[in-house]
């Protein structure tokens, strides 16, 4: 048995010896949760694994249902506008929560989390108590996972190149470029300089807000970067976007030939098959990187978002240089906005339950957020969980017990820390139907523009007029009022 | 068997005393047709015709989610001219550009073609209003249709949802039955393992379509997929499928032929055991040879057939999802998205109407290419080979 496995199964024991004093033995006998979430193996994984150590402590029993990422949030709705009430918690994105909260479906959890002591509510960190679980004053999902888009670079790629880790997007295309082609894992084909995941219908549709945050957000988190905070008009028809769009376009020169029909399970396949000179991912390459049977275990680094030197100016829809007045939280000159993407898999309740089988509901998702189950987890790539809690980035035994160096933790917790604690953060959006505005809209009219169907500016003025189209149809007053509490949330820890 | 003397003996009662209340049996057996009839007809409505009418109720509202609940709130014909004018008319219809030269043949002739019937019909004895009237429409929507296809492959134009199906359901179902009716016939012949090979044809069309997409989506993958070191061998590491729209749309086609040739080919295998051996020993001694023998023997017994799988393809071809979403998700751009794949890409962000709404000019166009086949093509196929 290797050593993590050994640690993994050891602290499980340990947690369900210890867990099994807070929840009485067959609390649940006979209450069958059925969870509903994305097809894995991540997210999925570790609610399936924690599964039997829950049922032998409280009887319940736990069905972990998943569904392709692009029907997730459907599915949830469909399953309770209906009535049919096929599931009992959910595993989803959190900047959903608006259209599962207001029509009903999902459970308060306030008063759970309130006499639930084992789940170190404090211990979770500002922002995801925040984004990702709180609506309206109350909290309705249990955070499970934390995310923010983050630059990874190959250590020894960089270092032969005599290059730094990107701090801007130009710089970024010039390492690209610089290690395009050059056999990065010994096997004697040339490797690429960049991978994305750019699939259509996947998960690509973050990556161009990512690279414009930089351009678009430069006054802190509460400005917003998807749109006007005062007149909800699109942040998207000026040339710090487009801009943004010719960067990500530009990066097709130095990534696999298929870049535009790989989602990032492919790309991470190819990270760690060393193949890639740097990457722009969630934090799950981090414990990739160190798993079993990676070509650069000790040879990834982390970085936060690349920013630009020039930022968009509002008031005159023009790009002007950084200084103190344009870019007031700058790093040498460089306007970073860590894009918090997805802002991390949180866990909810059906209103729809039974009384006990929403408090065994709750009880699992607590279960797995726990810092026993998840400070382990967040180590483990295939989990598909990053650090959201404050004890994971404090303490890095757990992290050098999962495979990582000291220097290698460091580093990539830093990397996350450093987004994080960014006053110049950007939230993800969280209005009413946002995967009208990003799952069908942007992914659509990015995927038209990467495959020249359209040029930048063409698809920028699409974007603009049908995000218009859609906030005048659901109204307009609704949807500001619900994007100016969004941007109310402070970033930090 | 011993109802049936009751029944007419109640019958021959019936008749000798017409102020006679009927019996109770006579009058459960006339209600019998009804009554066993009912279920099936409570399923269809409730299955079929119900859902068809929400869905067009759906294409005419706006669907949203309120605090408690969701509220449909009609709208008229908004969805549709979003679709065909709006915001989506790129999206749907494609981007227009000037036709090129090497179309004008081709539409000239169509044009020509279709006027000739046109005068053909109004010139015969047995013409009719309504006929005249459903030939116009006919006209008009066809010479919109190669228009609309003509402009959106030309230059800078870009074919829409409604061509890329088009293109799906013509380019396939050609392809089908070419390779069906070749691989039919190769199994008429005697050749050694004719049952093994029978079994082999058709275990794609086993295989469910998600399965298939899956298989193609592998296969087409060229950085990690197992065909990878083939590419790589033959110096073509750098190819992809889903570099251009022509590449992803034969890869589309490549996976929907493979799987749905083996329905053609049984089929076709089916009808070419059935033509009369007698007729072609008659040929043969008249010294037909192998090609007289197929157009002139073979051909006119299969043309029936041919047209009827031909359409139950096109029909079906018009559905096609599961290859393009999951080979291509419908990328790169819009190059691979078939209108099934728009509907549902707009019902999975609960855009229902919308979504009712391309479905509905799914239907339409379906209905349309379907009666013009049975009405027109298949007619004068017939005609012609016999």
């Amino acid at each position: 048995m290797k050593k993590q496995h050994l640690i993994l199964f050891l602290t499980v024991l340990v947690a369900v010896f210890a867990t099994s004093a807070v929840f009485a033995q067959d609390q649940y006998a006979g209450v069958t949760i059925d969870v509903l979430t994305f097809t894995g193996p991540q997210i999925a994984e570790p609610l399936q694994r924690h599964a039997p150590a829950f049922a032998a402590m409280t009887g319940a029993t736990i069905n972990v249902v998943t569904v392709p990422f692009a029907d997730l949030y459907q599915s949830i709705l469909t399953d309770q506008a209906t009535g049919t009430n096929s599931y009992e918690a959910f595993v989803f994105a959190p900047q959903w929560m608006g259209d599962y909260i207001v029509p009903g479906y999902l459970e308060n959890l306030s008063p759970f989390v309130e006499a639930d002591e084992a789940l170190a509510w404090e211990d979770v960190g500002q922002f995801f108590r925040e984004f990702s679980s709180t609506y309206e004053g109350s909290v309705y999902t249990i955070p499970l996972d934390g995310d923010f888009h983050m630059v990874y670079y190959r250590i020894d790629v960089l270092e032969q190149l005599g290059l730094e880790p990107p701090r801007t997007w130009d710089e970024y295309l010039a390492i690209a470029e610089a290690a395009n082609g050059q056999d990065m894992n010994g096997d004697g084909v040339g490797d690429y300089g960049s991978c994305i995941a750019k699939k259509r219908a996947e998960q690509g549709y973050w990556f161009i807000s990512s690279i414009a945050s930089g351009f678009i957000q430069t006054q802190g988190t509460s400005q917003g970067g998807f749109f006007d905070s005062e007149t909800l008009q699109p942040l998207v028809n000026n040339p710090g976007f487009i801009r943004a769009l010719e960067i990500y376009k530009a990066t097709n020169a130095f990534g696999p030939a298929d870049e535009l029909n790989i989602g990032v399970g492919d790309t991470r396949g190819l990270w760690v098959a060393g193949r890639c000179a740097l990457t722009l991912d969630w934090g799950d390459i981090g414990s990739l990187a160190v798993s079993e049977g990676s070509m650069v275990n000790g040879l990834t680094g982390a970085v936060i978002l690349p920013g630009s030197t020039e930022v968009l100016d509002r008031a005159t829809n023009t790009l002007v240089p950084c200084d103190e007045t344009t870019c007031p939280f700058a790093i040498d000159g460089v306007n970073h906005a860590p894009f918090a993407a997805f802002g991390g898999w949180s866990g909810g309740v059906s209103a729809a339950a039974d009384p006990l089988v929403k408090e065994a509901a709750y009880a699992y998702l607590s279960y797995v957020s726990q810092p026993a189950q998840s400070n382990i987890d967040v180590t483990i790539g295939a989990t598909g969980f990053n650090p959201y809690r404050i004890s994971q980035f404090e303490d890095l035994q757990p992290w050098l017990d999962g495979g990582f160096t000291q220097e290698a933790a460091e580093n990539y917790l830093g990397a996350i820390n450093a987004s994080l604690s960014s006053p110049n953060m950007m939230l993800d959006l969280r209005v009413p139907q946002n995967a009208r505005y990003q799952q069908v809209v942007l992914d659509e009219v990015i995927s038209r523009y990467l495959a020249d169907e359209l040029t930048a500016a063409e698809a920028a003025a699409e974007i603009e007029m049908r995000w218009n189209e859609i906030s005048d149809e659901l109204g307009r007053d609704a949807q500001l009022a619900v994007y100016q509490a969004t941007l109310g949330i402070q970033g930090g820890n | 068997m011993q109802a049936e003397p009751q029944r007419l003996s109640a019958a021959v009662g019936a008749m000798g005393t017409p102020r006679e209340r009927p019996s109770i049996w006579s009058r459960l057996d006339a209600a019998s047709p009804s009554v066993l009839l009912m279920p099936t007809v409570v399923i269809v409505l409730a299955l079929s015709i119900f859902p068809l009418i929400v869905s067009l109720y759906l294409s005419l509202s706006r669907f949203q989610f309120v605090r408690g609940g969701f509220q449909i709130t009609f709208i008229g014909f908004r969805n549709y001219e979003k679709l065909l004018f709006g915001s989506e008319q790129r999206h749907f219809l494609g981007r227009i550009a000037a036709i090129e030269p090497i179309w004008w043949l081709p539409l000239a002739l169509l044009g020509g073609y279709m006027a000739y019937l046109l005068f053909r019909y109004v010139t015969s004895p047995r013409r009719r209003i309504f006929g005249l009237v459903m030939r116009l429409l006919t006209l008009v929507i066809t010479g919109g249709a190669a228009l609309l296809i003509a402009a959106t492959l030309s230059g800078t134009g870009l074919p829409g949802t409604l061509v890329v199906t088009l293109i799906f359901v013509f380019g396939s179902v050609a392809l089908q039955y070419g390779i069906g009716l070749g691989l039919a016939l190769l199994l008429t012949q005697n050749i050694a393992g004719k049952r093994f090979f029978r079994i082999i044809f058709l275990l794609p069309m086993m295989i469910t379509p998600v399965g298939i997409g899956f298989l193609f989506r592998m296969l087409t993958n060229t950085t990690q997929g197992p065909l990878g070191p083939i590419w790589i061998a033959f110096g073509q590491a750098d190819f992809s499928w889903v570099e251009s729209a022509s590449s992803a749309r034969l890869a589309v086609i490549i996976g929907d032929v493979w799987q749905w040739t083996p329905f053609m080919f049984i089929i076709l295998l089916a009808a070419l055991e059935g033509v009369s051996r007698e007729t072609i020993e008659a040929g043969l001694v008249d010294g037909a040879n192998r090609f007289q023998l197929f157009r002139f023997i073979v051909l006119p017994e299969i043309v029936p057939v041919s047209t009827t799988v031909i359409l139950i393809r096109l029909i079906e071809t018009f559905k096609i999802v599961d290859m393009p979403n999951i080979l291509t998700g419908g990328g790169p751009g819009t190059a691979t998205e078939s209108l099934t794949l728009h509907a549902y890409n707009s019902w999975r962000a609960l855009d229902l109407g919308q979504s009712s709404a391309i479905a509905y000019l799914l239907l339409f166009t379906v209905t349309f290419v379907a009666m013009v086949f049975v009405n027109f093509v298949r007619k004068r196929i017939i005609q012609a080979f016999s």
